[in-house]
């Protein structure tokens, strides 16, 4: 156990022979760490597979009762994934492109809902697009539109806890981007928005990739800021994590079933997005 | 006539100041030839519009362009590591300034395998640039300079990734090309062979300043800084002419062939200097008494650098240093014919000879 995994040493012979693998032992003091890391992580999981009502598994996956919340978390959450890239992307290239005053101050914000209780967020929310919210009043009286407490308010929620990781990851990019290759779009006679559909987002694709489905991941497992602005309605704002807490009150295997469907469909679409999108950086 | 770029280039960049005229007139190939941060790449960038010009002007062809944004002036740039669009196929790479340019995708598309088959890469069209070697890169980097039709040409070091072979290859290819270019072309070097090869006249820069411009032949006939007598492989000296002697440091004359008076400099070639085991007598005018600093093979010969009265380079046989039992540290005498010197006057407004104004 004291010895890295196999697939770290070389596979052609070794001329050092065990020597050489001595050198590669790892200090125990990092590997009990690591390993208890790796326990605290997994157990959780695995312990929610062991309880898991197997035999009455394929009757219950298909009640109403989990495919209705799974479908509106899948709509909502791949909704504010859309929405925090439409919005997030161009504004991760202002803060990594455009030197304006004040820049510092506008990347700070935008990591505020980062460290934000997402609770503290639906709360926020409701005081701006709530009825009686500076805008929510106004777009209320205007235009006859409620927010709160209806499946837009269900993506609204989503987006405003989500957008920071996309913002985030796609300026990453966009900085460790070359921006020289853009000065060589301009002397081709490229303009900026040209150069930024034309070669800007296509050098940083990969990045934008990671981060939406790093604010897909976070959107789908949205719960507070849902719950406080939008409220727990089956079938229009009830998604699976408000669904898994709701049926945790009344039935554990209900609530079981729908935890391991929603691991179950974030981590098959994770896997099937990083093999195609995320493996080659 | 007016050249087709007539430009002043002034970049101040703190404590370091670019100061250029530039003038380059339709079809001519100027390379700007300077050490490592000289500026030249700076001064290419402010022609190109991605550095801000402090002071002084751009003229292109008649039309100001202090305040146009780089994608609206008529240039072409190749940059030294290309910066082909990782993303896009060769062709597609070239058809990038067409479009931009208001052309159609087929035409576009079809003008730019035009391009790849100038410089005979059709075949490669539809590779990426991750695929192309170093040579291939180059050369689609040129085509897709030179398919928006530029005006200016720029060229940042060009082949300056390349190796030694295919850099050859490549450097004649680029002759070629630039020939074939109407517009006026300014190639930024530090590879002396680079400029005399591609450029009809040299502009040569130090710190922010031209220090001599004229053609191969004058430049190398009469460098007129270190830099350019080194570059050129020359032995030079400034002092002061009376007749046939020049005062070339404190109590060292040299013998010349040109009468001169005033301000002058004294160049000759390393294999013009003899070296001796003891004071040579006869027909050498010049002769010094020298330390060996240091040996090297150069070519078929050895350089050997000298200290004492002025530092001096000179080649000779590896025979020749093997009979003289030439080592560092040694004393030997140092001889120059004034018949192979070049004596010329250092008169400050000579070294600009093209600047016209």
């Amino acid at each position: 156990m004291t010895r890295i995994d196999e697939h770290d040493v070389p596979a052609r012979p070794d001329p050092a022979g065990p020597a050489r693998r001595r050198a590669q032992r790892v200090p125990l003091a990092l590997l009990v760490p690591a390993v208890l890391g790796l326990a605290f992580l997994v157990l959780p999981l695995a312990g929610l597979v062991i309880r898991a009502p197997w035999s009455a598994l394929p009757e219950r996956l298909t009640e109403p009762g989990v495919l209705t919340p799974l479908r509106l978390s899948l709509q909502t959450a791949t909704t504010a994934t859309l929405i925090c890239l439409i919005l997030g992307v161009p504004l991760a290239w202002l803060l990594a492109r455009v030197e304006f005053p004040g820049r510092r101050v506008v990347r700070a914000l935008v990591t505020v809902p980062l460290v934000l209780p997402p609770v503290v967020g639906g709360v926020a929310l409701l005081l701006v697009f709530g009825r009686r919210g500076l805008l929510g009043e106004w777009l209320d009286a205007t235009f006859g539109i409620t927010l709160p407490f209806t499946t837009t308010g269900v993506v609204i929620a989503e987006a405003f806890v989500a957008m920071p990781f996309l913002i985030i990851a796609v300026e990453g990019a966009l900085r460790g981007a070359d921006a020289r290759y853009e000065e060589a779009a301009a002397t081709l006679g490229a303009g900026r928005w040209t150069t930024f559909t034309h070669v800007t987002l296509p050098l940083v694709a990969p990045g934008i990739a990671a981060g939406a489905v790093l604010c897909w991941a976070r959107a789908l497992g949205e719960f507070g800021a849902t719950i406080t602005f939008a409220g727990n309605f089956p079938g229009i704002t009830q998604t699976m994590p408000l669904a898994v807490y709701l049926a945790l009150e009344t039935d554990l295997n209900a609530a079981i079933v729908l935890s391991l469907m929603l691991l179950g469909v974030s981590v098959t679409i994770l896997a099937a997005l990083r093999d195609k999108w995320i493996s080659s950086p | 006539m007016n050249p087709l770029l007539d430009a002043h280039i002034v970049v101040d960049r703190g404590t370091f100041r670019v100061d250029l005229p530039l003038r380059i007139e339709a079809g001519e190939v100027v390379a700007l030839l300077g050490p490592n941060g000289a500026g030249k790449t700076t001064a290419l960038r402010a022609l190109a519009g991605l550095q801000p010009l402090s002071a002084g002007h751009v003229t292109l062809a008649g039309r100001n362009l202090d305040r146009t944004p780089t994608e609206h002036r008529p240039i072409g740039v190749v940059f030294q590591d290309y910066l082909l669009f990782p993303h896009l196929s060769a062709l597609d790479n070239v058809a990038f300034g067409p479009r931009r340019h208001g052309v159609d995708r087929r035409a576009a598309r079809r003008q730019a395998a035009d391009w790849l088959t100038r410089v005979g890469l059709a075949d490669l069209a539809r590779h990426k640039p991750r695929q192309l070697s170093g040579g291939q890169a180059q050369r689609v980097a040129l085509a897709r300079a030179l398919a928006v039709h530029p005006l200016l040409l720029l060229l940042d070091e060009p082949l300056a990734a390349l190796d030694a072979r295919t850099r050859l290859d490549t450097r004649a290819e680029l002759h070629r090309h630039l020939g074939e270019h109407d517009g006026a072309t300014l190639l930024v070097t530090h590879d002396p062979l680079d400029a005399l090869v591609l450029a009809d006249r040299l502009v040569i820069v130090e710190h922010g300043h031209v220090v001599q411009e004229g053609d191969a032949a004058t430049i190398t006939a009469q460098p007129r800084t270190d830099y350019v007598a080194r570059l050129v492989g020359l032995n030079l000296y400034r002092g002061h002419a009376s007749g046939y002697s020049v005062q070339v440091s404190d109590g060292f004359a040299l013998t010349v062939a040109d009468a001169l008076h005033g301000e002058a400099f004294v160049a000759f070639p390393p294999s013009a200097v003899a070296l001796h085991r003891h004071q040579p007598d006869g027909s050498p005018r010049n002769a010094w008494p020298a330390t060996i600093t240091g040996l090297q093979r150069h070519g078929d010969n050895l350089r050997v650098q000298l200290a004492g009265p002025v530092v001096v380079a000179a080649d000779i046989t590896p025979a020749a240093a093997a009979q003289l039992r030439l080592a560092p540290g040694e004393p030997v005498w140092a001889a120059v014919k004034a018949t192979e010197t070049r004596a010329y006057p250092a008169g400050t407004d000579a070294g600009a000879p093209a600047g016209g104004d």
